[in-house]
């Protein structure tokens, strides 16, 4: 965590563009190396929590504050790793305004977040990580109202929404809802997206992608309020993120402009794992930490495709066809693979989870599950129609070599590799995130809870009551 | 004998695995490996996975084997939760023919290609389309799960959709290929939905627990008749979207686009007949429920009626070919919903067969007559017979050639129901989206001014020293 603050402040001595690109690179891979050994070292001590050896922030602060478990430790190397192939496939053309030290920062913040355990260490940290953004969106001259008009907004939900859950001894459904909705805000819930829009519009890609691909507020989620919330909050989610999916999935399909168009994508894939969480089971949960993983890592691949595309050829819109193919044929059969391995294609990392998602709606309501295969067929259907867009049509004229550069092919090949090896051989994640399921979902008394598979405890209940199988 | 079956079987499922990898590579690390040695790998697999068929066939037959099961292991489970997905094929009376008359069509159709796809740009692109195409085809037919026949389904689906998009420089194939890869889409949803209502049902996905233990097609179903209903009616839409049934049948003249040997497998023989494969297998859950068999009757006649209708109308060979077979799948299906599943099966064969070489004679047709005409000296005189059309009465007559001729207006139904307002609203919403940011970005204090937010600098590429 400390590693990338120190390339940030490296990277500012430097003078020289090549030489801070170079810093960069150098300690967001060792902190990917970092984190990958923090993983693996948990996975060997089979323990259900891993605390600092040298407890430097407890001893300063008075509580121990970073703690890792099964749901945060894949998802630190999960967070290095895109942040490293940011960095790795910044274009030339955008070098020169790229933020490394922004994005090490941020680097720094997520990692934080993704360990930190304590309520109020996780508001504060979901405060600062909006910082870096802000200041991205300054640098470029762009308005930054509505990207603070959303993000003080759901900060003052979630900061009140807690005060109000930690003071109210009735438990009462005030804090929670409040708490809840800062979270959607922050999450671009359908209707608060318009900032998530925004940003992708007028921010440096790569920050955009960085800022949202993690999904730091569905972790946030898990550790402040899921999942004892009460029955009102999870209707609210269930719908919020069943109406997310659906309608941003229809917004993809019809956007003209490329980062509009990853935006609904990703808005769209993203409330899938809301849908999993809201379903309080082993298989809802199970399914949702699956496709959080899967979705994190094809989007982040699939934006930064796009990305490297459009540094290629400028804005980038589909009001015709590009035809850049012959080009970029790497790059082509890697946009189609992660925009398929999103959607959950077969043999890809996305197939088992969304299966698992879809069975556990079905399970809880029916027609939930139905609209999750909806919003996942709109899904395809955008991914193929953008592929078409950009890589067919007459052949692209230019004498310039637009193919894959060596940095490019590298990131390329590590998230193919993970895409398809992940997907042809699941059962590691899927044991790994089952067992992270179980330990949120059993209650912190010494009884050991064991759900049936057959219960069913989504709460949908207001939309559905008449159709569901199990009354 | 056993270890016999094993070898051939687990052979016949690694070949087209080894063919799709090694052009997998090809593409990604864009190896020049030339037309000669791509067609030399994709011609020895396609021959070792159609030996190891006739092979296993063979001992099968010798054995006097009914059905034989070749269990991978699990690809994942998680027994806490009852997730399991086996990796597991059958081999029986359904699938090694249609397997076989799969291999033997796709062989046909790699010694074709060569030559026909000579010198063509992207002649890597249909073997990558082709060997994903064989790789889901020999899923499809092998599978002993519902959750295997549905991987092999969706990779039929996505090289179907590449490979009618395969003249990539010109629009009208690729927006066909989204055309027909949107159809598929909802149809595998249906699927998918039936997949893991049959896994919710029965536990496993396997199709002996479904269908009971007795090899096909002497099965039965173990659901309730209501439950075979919905079930059976999800996996008939999933077929009439695969097989190009009503209202489904607008996408099949559009994937005429792609390339002859492309369209003779697909369209004239095997993917086209998948779904009709796919009522075959789960026919037990369709005989559960007589109203999902009348159903399946009469969709299968309407489509073949209108099919048989609009076929005559066509004004090129590979669109009135297409629709010829689209009125044979039609029957097929009729014949699997009056519980004739052996002499379907026997028709799918025997018709993709004849299909498959009449689309690869197509691009030849007008050679042919010329070379009949060489040989007789003048052109052929067709005697005039009293056609079926001539006993309609003309305003019948009128009305049929005005709807064939709109394709049953099929596309149309689709167009004004679903697809219009579907997108009619959500660039609604978008156009409304932007005017509210454009707004709220005003009315925030001391903003820069967005107007000129939509135009965006081209950034030239700079190269770095």
């Amino acid at each position: 965590m400390i590693a990338p603050l120190i390339g940030s402040w490296l990277q500012r001595q430097k003078s020289q563009l090549a030489a801070r690109r170079k810093v960069a690179l150098i300690s967001s891979g060792l902190t990917l190396i970092l984190a990958l050994g923090a993983w693996i070292d948990f996975s060997l001590l089979d323990v259900p929590q891993a605390h600092d050896l040298w407890p430097l922030l407890s001893m300063l602060l008075g509580q121990e504050w970073l703690i890792v478990d099964a749901l945060s430790s894949p998802l630190l190397p999960l967070a290095a790793l895109i942040h490293f192939l940011v960095i790795l496939m910044t274009p030339p053309t955008k070098r020169r305004r790229f933020p490394y030290g922004l994005v090490l920062v941020m680097e720094t913040l997520v990692l934080l977040l993704f360990a930190c355990r304590l309520p109020e260490g996780i508001l504060l940290l979901m405060a600062l990580s909006a910082i870096p953004p802000w200041m991205d969106l300054k640098a470029r001259g762009h308005a930054t109202g509505l990207f603070w008009m959303h993000t003080l907004t759901s900060l003052a939900l979630m900061v009140g929404g807690w005060l109000l859950m930690e003071s109210d001894q009735k438990g009462g459904p005030l804090g929670p809802v409040l708490l809840m909705m800062g979270l959607l805000i922050r999450a671009g819930s359908v209707p608060f997206h318009l900032w998530v829009a925004d940003l992708f519009e007028n921010a440096s890609f790569g920050v955009a992608i960085l800022h949202v691909t993690p999904m730091a507020s569905a972790y946030a989620a898990i550790r402040l309020i899921l999942p004892d919330a009460p029955d009102l909050l999870m209707d609210l989610l269930g719908v919020l993120a069943l109406v997310t999916a659906l309608y941003s999935a229809g917004m993809a399909l019809v956007q003209q402009e490329a980062r509009r168009f990853f935006c609904f994508l990703f808005l769209s894939h993203s409330s899938l794992v809301w849908l999993g969480l809201e379903v309080i089971s082993p298989l809802g949960w199970t399914a949702g930490l699956c496709v959080w993983i899967s979705v994190s890592l094809c989007m982040a691949g699939f934006g930064l495709t796009l990305r490297a595309v459009e540094s290629r050829v400028g804005y980038l819109d589909w009001k015709h066809y590009r035809g850049l193919y012959r080009h970029m044929p790497m790059l082509a059969i890697f946009f189609l693979l992660s925009g398929l391995a999103c959607i959950g294609f077969p043999g890809s990392i996305g197939f088992i989870g969304m299966e698992m998602l879809v069975e556990s709606a079905l399970n809880a309501y029916p027609h939930v599950g139905v609209m999750v295969l909806l919003a996942a067929a709109l899904n395809g259907i955008a991914v193929l129609a953008v592929y078409f867009r950009i890589f067919t049509g007459s052949i692209h004229p230019g004498s310039i070599s637009l193919a894959a550069m060596p940095h490019e092919k590298w990131a390329v090949g590590i998230l193919g590799i993970l895409i398809i090896g992940v997907g042809l051989a699941p059962q590691s994640g899927v044991n790994s995130r089952y067992q992270a399921a179980m330990e949120l979902l059993t209650p912190a008394s010494n009884d050991t809870w064991i759900p049936s598979h057959d219960q069913a405890s989504g709460t949908l209940g207001s939309l559905s009551d008449g159709m569901n199988p199990n009354h | 004998m056993e270890a016999y079956l094993y070898w051939t079987g687990l052979t016949l499922v690694a070949s087209p695995l080894l063919l799709i990898s090694g052009l997998v590579a090809q593409q990604v690390f864009g190896l020049k490996l030339g037309e000669k040695v791509l067609f030399r790998w994709t011609l020895t697999l396609t021959s070792i996975g159609l030996l190891a068929c006739v092979l296993h066939a063979i001992g099968m037959l010798y054995g006097s084997r009914e059905s034989y099961h070749l269990e991978l292991g699990q690809w994942v489970a998680l027994d806490e939760l009852e997730i399991h997905f086996h990796f597991k094929f059958l081999f029986d009376r359904l699938s090694l023919p249609f397997c076989l008359f799969s291999w033997v069509l796709c062989w046909t159709v790699v010694v074709f290609s060569h030559r026909y796809l000579h010198r063509e740009n992207g002649y890597e692109r249909f073997f990558f389309g082709y060997g994903l195409f064989v790789l889901g085809m020999t899923l499809a037919s092998l599978a002993g799960t519902v959750e295997v026949l549905f991987c092999g389904w969706e990779m039929v689906g996505l090289s179907s959709a590449l490979l009618i998009a395969f003249f990539q420089e010109r629009s009208t194939p690729v927006r066909h290929g989204l055309r027909v890869w949107s159809i598929y889409r909802f149809a595998d949803a249906a699927f998918l939905v039936a997949v893991l209502l049959l896994h919710h049902l029965s536990g496993e996905g396997d199709f002996e627990h479904m269908t009971g233990d007795s090899p096909w097609p002497i099965t039965h179903s173990v659901m309730a008749p209501e439950t075979a209903f919905w079930v059976g009616l999800l996996l008939l839409v999933a077929a009439a979207g695969k097989s190009g049934l009503i209202p489904f049948s607008g996408w099949l003249p559009r994937a005429m686009e792609g390339p002859t040997p492309s369209s003779a497998i697909f369209y004239g023989a095997l993917s086209v007949h998948l779904g009709a494969f796919l009522l075959l297998r789960s026919h037990a859950i369709l005989l559960a429920s007589p109203a999902l068999c009348m159903a399946t009757v009469g969709l299968g006649l309407a489509t073949a009626l209108l099919a048989g209708c609009i076929a005559r109308v066509q004004p090129d060979i590979k669109s009135s070919l297409a629709f010829a077979s689209l009125t044979q799948v039609g029957l097929i299906v009729a014949e699997i919903g009056l519980g004739l599943e052996v002499f379907a099966l026997i028709h799918i064969i025997g018709h993709g067969c004849l299909r498959t070489l009449q689309l690869l004679r197509a691009p030849t047709l007008l050679h042919d007559y010329h070379t009949i005409e060489n040989a007789i000296g003048h052109r052929p005189v067709t005697q005039s017979q009293k056609s079926f059309g001539s006993m309609i009465p003309k305003g019948l007559s009128d009305y049929l050639y005005a709807l064939a001729h709109d394709k049953g207006g099929l596309d149309r139904f689709l167009n004004f129901f679903f697809v219009n307002p579907c997108m009619g609203f959500f660039r609604w919403c978008d156009r409304n989206e932007k005017r509210i940011t454009t707004s709220l970005s005003v009315w925030v204090p001391s903003q820069p001014d967005r107007s000129s937010r939509s135009a965006k600098l081209i950034e030239p590429m700079e190269i770095e020293s």
